[in-house]
């Protein structure tokens, strides 16, 4: 979906998103490593539609994502690192009982 | 200023009490015009909590146990015509609510209130109960170790609040009312039947006029020969992110339609500061914490405070203007849980061009008695 400019490449980490392990640079967000692939970032809790990330700044809400078991979390503020877990958020989060 | 535009009645204010009382005189036909101020108005209705609340409304005061109830055995209905008029559904719920209490003293005081509550009722019947901790725990499991228990009557309910005001505004255009937004009155000319209303560069003339302008009611009331001796009290609510059904309907935590929680609520002497204060928000937390622990582990996203419009005692001020005759005031501080009392009854009364008899305890004449020296 997105293409790298070539002069800013740079070190590989792995991460795993949905369970795939997958080689990123080392300076992008959760969400620009979501993008690499198909962008889908989570389906809503009101109409279970899927939503990529928007705003890449922190402030859209529509890059929630389940980052190493924390739920909700704004994958465009998160810094990548080796074996990160990266899930898609299904739905609302459930809440510990 | 050119000839004024006519209507049947004018409504100012186009929070929930306006909006509610002009639907609710556009759908019995009457061509409505509602006069909205617009973004620098205090709009009490945008921040507020959406319960339709009963079991701790009336105290001492049987007409607004009464009132209350009427209004909340009316929802279901209001409900129901708003999704059909307007195709909003405003997510109204009734399927009880519970008051935690965290110490043996807030839930004898509940009993207390309540066992009032239940033998001023008359011929309406009022059902309470007092569960302590472990039967509170069976039906809401999730409750922290410190609740003490919970009082729950079947009639309290919650609704979206902001889906409701949608609704309502669609609703009077749908019934043909004329909305003026960005419409701060300039000027009240008042005879008896007969007003003039100025705003934003256009009069407006009726014979019916309704002062539902919240705080804003203060200084206008006296033009019409109204008293609205209002003030604001602040109350501060956070919201968390979504998540799946946790609660039941509780009074000071609850989950919203769509998955969200709110935390409220604090009654703080402010003024018009209807910003959030940190030390209020964090008491909030604390408390929401000890209620149900699994919120430790929910992110916080949003917190907001609004101005109640207040009246010395509390109670709502319904009243027709003695001096202009076809004006009348509404006031409260449960814009949500009256709607459908302001909707139905309240604009049917505004119509007719008198009040019922079980609104007069409820005028301002109340307040007019001189001080002990």
């Amino acid at each position: 979906m997105f293409r790298r400019l070539p002069e800013t490449a740079a070190q590989p980490v792995t991460v795993v998103i949905d369970g795939r392990p997958v080689r990123v640079p080392f300076d992008l967000t959760a969400a620009a490593a979501v993008l690499i692939g198909d962008g889908i970032t989570r389906t809503t809790p009101v109409s279970g539609s899927p939503r990529a990330p928007y705003c890449m700044m922190g402030v859209c809400f529509d890059c929630l994502m389940e980052i190493d078991g924390v739920p909700n979390t704004q994958a465009c503020m998160v810094p990548v690192a080796e074996g990160m877990r990266i899930n898609r958020q299904v739905g609302a989060r459930k809440v510990r009982s | 200023m050119p000839e004024p535009q006519p209507s049947d009645a004018i409504v100012i204010g186009g929070g929930l009490v306006g909006a509610a009382i002009g639907y609710g005189l556009a759908r019995q036909g009457l061509k409505v015009t509602l006069l909205d101020e617009g973004d620098v108005a205090l709009r009490a209705a945008r921040g507020n909590f959406g319960l339709v609340w009963v079991q701790s409304k009336g105290p001492g005061v049987p007409e607004y146990q009464h009132w209350t109830r009427l209004s909340s055995d009316r929802w279901p209905g209001l409900a129901a015509e708003l999704r059909e008029t307007t195709g909003v559904d405003c997510a109204h719920e009734r399927r009880g609510g519970f008051a935690i209490c965290l110490t043996e003293d807030e839930l004898e005081q509940r009993r207390q209130m309540l066992e009032v509550l239940r033998r001023q009722a008359g011929a309406v019947e009022f059902e309470y109960e007092i569960l302590d901790h472990g039967a509170l725990a069976r039906r809401v499991p999730l409750i922290g170790p410190e609740v003490v228990g919970a009082s729950y009557t079947p009639y309290d309910g919650a609704v979206h609040p902001l889906y409701l005001l949608r609704a309502l505004h669609a609703g009077l255009l749908r019934h043909g009312a004329r909305y003026e937004p960005n419409a701060r009155v300039n000027a009240v000319h008042a005879a008896p039947h007969d007003f003039r209303i100025e705003a934003r560069g256009t009069a407006h003339a009726a014979p019916r006029l309704v002062l539902a302008a919240g705080l804003g009611s203060r200084e206008l009331a006296p033009l019409a020969g109204l008293h609205a001796p209002l003030r604001p009290v602040r109350g501060q609510i956070l919201a968390t992110e979504r998540v799946a059904p946790a609660i039941p309907l509780t009074q000071k935590i609850r989950q919203m339609s769509e998955g969200a929680l709110l935390i409220g609520d604090s009654f703080e002497e402010a003024g018009y500061d209807d910003s959030t204060a940190p030390q209020v928000l964090s008491a909030l937390a604390a408390r929401a914490v000890r209620t149900f622990p699994f919120l430790r582990e929910v992110q916080l996203v949003r917190s907001w405070a609004a101005l109640r419009v207040m009246s010395p005692d509390g109670l709502p001020i319904y009243e027709q203007s003695a001096r202009f005759p076809g004006a009348f005031l509404a006031s409260c501080h449960s814009g949500v849980t009256l709607a459908a009392a302001h909707a139905y009854p309240y604009a049917e009364a505004v119509a007719r061009g008198a009040l019922p008899d079980e609104l007069a305890r409820f005028a301002s004449r109340r307040f007019d008695v001189p001080k002990a020296a």
